[in-house]
């Protein structure tokens, strides 16, 4: 079960709902069976879910808020927050974990002075740590938005991080 | 083109045949499944594409992962009338070396993982060996006869490594879909089923469960059916699946052609983790191409068999690797499995029979059809039978994926295949089942692995991961890491699991601060069996396993933590301290260079010393001294 977090109420900046109801109807035919699908690919357009677009996804297929909010707090992608620029993600797989991927995990927090889940002020970095990417043999992996870093120690995890504006 | 016979599919087979093992010109088969590109392929792949060193022609390719991932890259170069070598960590800035060294037939050792004596795969035994004519390099050592590679026997993997994944020619090539025409032109669907059955093969996913079986009851059941492909490979520490998806897509889509025919199905669904990216692009090229041959869709290779194949992207819940979790997320719910009272092969997906495998259970269908039942069943155990993947990790030499015949000891495993632990540290432990599983000490080393026997030890097979752990695990610490896993990956709706879990983690976490007290042990005992006994599914049933395997055999590390708030592997921060051995200590001073809080300190040459005030535990120390002379006490 995760944590639950409050639901971002204010609005998104920019929403396009022609562009939205476009991904809605025509990739995946407003099918409610496509609903996480469906999370997934407004989550790869605004980096997050804006509570606007559940309301309107809500409305458009036919499924009480609720449920959709209860989808998005139950699987581990999903973010009802703004994200960073940059995605973080420390492996804490077990291979990671026995080679020391909690003190590179400590040691990014160390730097950024964030913890676990939390974007740095400037919204540069978003820092999450996730259970596998099924790179294990190259352990302690971090994957930076979708490049992966192989085998650091936590000194050489900090000085990845520079070169992610 | 559509492939309407075994004709066309032989013509497409020895025209990418010839492609695959006679190039004119030189070929370079970069390893680029996520492994390979996060240990560097892909800037390798775009160096050689774009500089050419000396000016011959040669053509670059992606494959996908030849398994050895400790040596990654891996670059395999190929010519016709000339050795097919394989090279080993092959970066940017080597590639252009390893290009010429091919190139002018230097053949450098130290550039080299090994030869290829043979590199047809388990399907291919009548087509002659494609190096049969060429003379081995002298000196260098074969890649199946190093030790890695030497037990192996490849059925799930035979492809990975070896074929463009995004072609299915080459995948036809390597004696792709002939038994799905096979089938299709001669077999009916009890015969087929009978097949599996004789054949042994068990669910490769964790549960073990008899596939064949699964089939026959799942045909038995009226209704509209559907065939899933379990890719929501969840273990922490196994990436098989993952493997198999990004190197040989088609091998899953065949398997499941086979099952849709046998048990009567028009409509299948690939359930396939958010996280594995470049798996869901592979299969989405693959099931394109089979529906462009005609290998997928309406009147398949001109019979009325009809079968369709969707994606379907989990979206990070561990849970939904369990039956029922998992089509309730393919529905579009939350995943939250059900009391199994009526199986899935009964009422599952949409209410309808729908049977449900795994990756590498479908991987394995093609070839247990063309090499028959009893060729299948010969290897392994008793009670398992064939192959299984592991993913060899942790603390181990040689890391990566491992196809084994049921059967081989841990001991091989780890010790003549992995090389054992490296940096001269101690072996403690192998983790395998992920989650569900266990931890198995040194005395069960010469433990055959096979379903049953891995559960006689408290453990399980899982999906096959198998995570090595030296002195340097603190075994309380391992299992409050799993229970802590667990807790955020429960799915809340039963009580025994949602608040069993947590109070064990809490127990735990007290054991790993110091707080660890009298009766602690057997309270997590009694929590433990608890849980096990009252959990909805899987998931709870299994999770004390990790807590009560590592009590049963590693119990002086849990009084040690609570009586003598120690923690004898220097884990957990609260219960132990670094010290300089002053005997051990050559003043080198690297420990001193690289502690961030300047704790350490002496003169070059002589003993050094540690200041507890200021010294934060990070380990560096500990990492960096090439003596041993920094200690955990």
């Amino acid at each position: 079960m995760k944590e639950v977090r409050p639901v971002q109420t204010a609005s998104a900046d920019e929403l396009d709902y022609f562009e939205l109801d476009n991904l809605i109807e025509s990739q995946f035919g407003n099918d409610k069976e496509n609903l996480i699908m469906m999370l997934q690919a407004i989550q790869r357009r605004y980096n997050y879910l804006p509570r606007p677009s559940l309301t309107y996804l809500a409305e458009k297929i036919g499924v009480p808020l609720s449920r959709i909010y209860g989808i998005a707090t139950f699987y581990a992608t999903f973010a009802l927050e703004p994200r960073g620029r940059n995605l973080i993600s420390v492996c804490l797989g077990t291979a990671c974990h026995v080679r020391g991927a909690k003190r590179v995990h400590e040691q990014i927090q160390e730097q950024l002075h964030i913890r676990d889940g939390q974007t740095t002020g400037d919204r540069r970095f978003t820092l999450e740590s996730v259970r596998c990417i099924g790179c294990c043999s190259l352990g302690p992996v971090v994957k930076i938005n979708e490049d992966v870093h192989a085998r650091l120690s936590p000194d050489e995890a900090t000085k990845i991080l520079g070169g992610y504006e | 083109m559509k492939i309407h016979s075994v004709k066309d599919l032989e013509k497409i087979s020895l025209e990418s045949n010839q492609k695959l093992y006679f190039p004119e010109t030189v070929m370079l088969n970069v390893g680029m499944a996520s492994c390979g590109i996060a240990a560097g392929a892909k800037a390798a792949f775009d160096k050689a594409l774009k500089d050419n060193p000396a000016g011959h022609p040669y053509q670059v390719r992606q494959t996908g992962c030849l398994g050895f991932c400790e040596e990654e890259p891996l670059v395999e170069i190929v010519a016709k009338g000339r050795p097919r070598v394989v090279y080993n960590r092959v970066t940017e800035d080597r590639i252009l070396d390893v290009v010429q060294d091919y190139i002018e037939e230097k053949f450098s050792k130290k550039l080299i993982l090994g030869q290829m004596r043979d590199p047809r795969s388990v399907l291919e035994e009548e087509i002659r060996n494609p190096l049969e004519k060429v003379n081995p390099l002298k000196g260098i050592a074969f890649l199946e006869e190093i030790p890695f590679y030497a037990r192996q026997v490849k059925i799930a993997l035979r492809n990975c490594g070896y074929i463009d994944p995004d072609s299915i020619e080459e995948y036809i090539g390597r004696g792709g879909y002939f038994a799905f025409l096979r089938i299709l032109a001669e077999m009916k669907p009890e015969e087929i089923i009978g097949t599996i059955k004789k054949s042994g093969l068990r669910g490769r996913g964790g549960g073990g469960f008899p596939t064949g079986i699964k089939w026959e009851s799942c045909r038995k059941h009226p209704g509209e059916r559907y065939i899933i492909c379990n890719a929501d490979e969840g273990d922490p520490g196994a990436y098989m699946d993952r493997s198999v998806l990004e190197g040989d897509p088609h091998s899953v889509l065949e398997g499941m052609l086979i099952a849709a025919y046998a048990i009567g199905s028009a409509q299948g669904y690939i359930y396939v983790r958010n996280e594995y990216p470049l798996a869901v692009k592979r299969l989405v090229s693959a099931i394109k191409q089979a529906e462009g041959l005609g290998l997928l869709g309406d009147n398949i290779a001109g019979s009325d068999f009809a079968f369709r194949v969707k994606i379907s992207t989990g979206a990070g819940a561990f849970v939904c690797g369990e039956s029922t979790a998992l089509m309730a997320s393919l529905e579009g719910n939350v995943g939250r499995p059900r009391a199994k009272y009526v199986h899935t092969v009964e009422k599952g997906f949409r209410e309808s029979p729908s049977n449900l495998n795994n990756v590498e259970t479908y991987a394995n269908v093609p070839v247990i059809i063309l090499k028959g039942a009893d060729w299948y069943a010969g290897m392994g155990t008793k009670y398992s039978k064939g192959t299984k993947v592991f993913s060899l990790v942790g603390k181990v030499k040689n890391t990566g994926l491992v196809e084994v015949p049921m059967g081989t000891t841990l001991r091989e495993i780890i010790y003549d295949m992995g090389g054992g632990v490296p940096r001269k540290r101690k072996f403690k432990a192998v983790q395998t089942g992920g989650p569900s599983g266990g931890c198995i000490p040194e005395v069960f080393l010469d433990l055959q692995v096979g379903f049953d026997e891995l559960t006689k030890v408290g453990s399980m097979m899982g999906s096959g991961g198998m995570i090595v752990m030296d002195q340097d695990t603190c075994m309380v610490d391992l299992a409050r890491y799993f229970l802590d896993f667990l807790k955020g990956e429960s799915c809340g709706q039963c009580t025994p699991c949602r608040e069993g879990i947590k109070q064990m983690l809490d127990v735990l976490t007290d054991i790993c601060e110091g707080r660890g007290k009298e009766g602690d042990i057997e309270l997590l005992e009694e929590l433990g069996s608890m849980i096990q006994k009252f959990s909805l599914c899987g998931l709870g049933t299994s999770a004390p396993n990790p807590v009560l395997t590592t009590i049963l055999y590693f119990r002086d590390e849990y009084e040690a933590h609570i009586h003598d708030k120690k923690c004898p592997a220097g884990v957990c921060k609260p219960l132990f301290h670094y010290e300089v051995d002053e005997k051990a200590c050559t003043g080198c001073h690297v420990c001193a260079l690289k502690c961030p809080q300047e704790a350490i300190t002496g003169d070059k040459k002589k003993v050094h010393h540690m200041d507890q005030g200021k010294c934060v535990k990070c380990g560096i120390c500990y990492d960096v001294c090439k003596f041993d002379a920094i200690v955990v006490r």
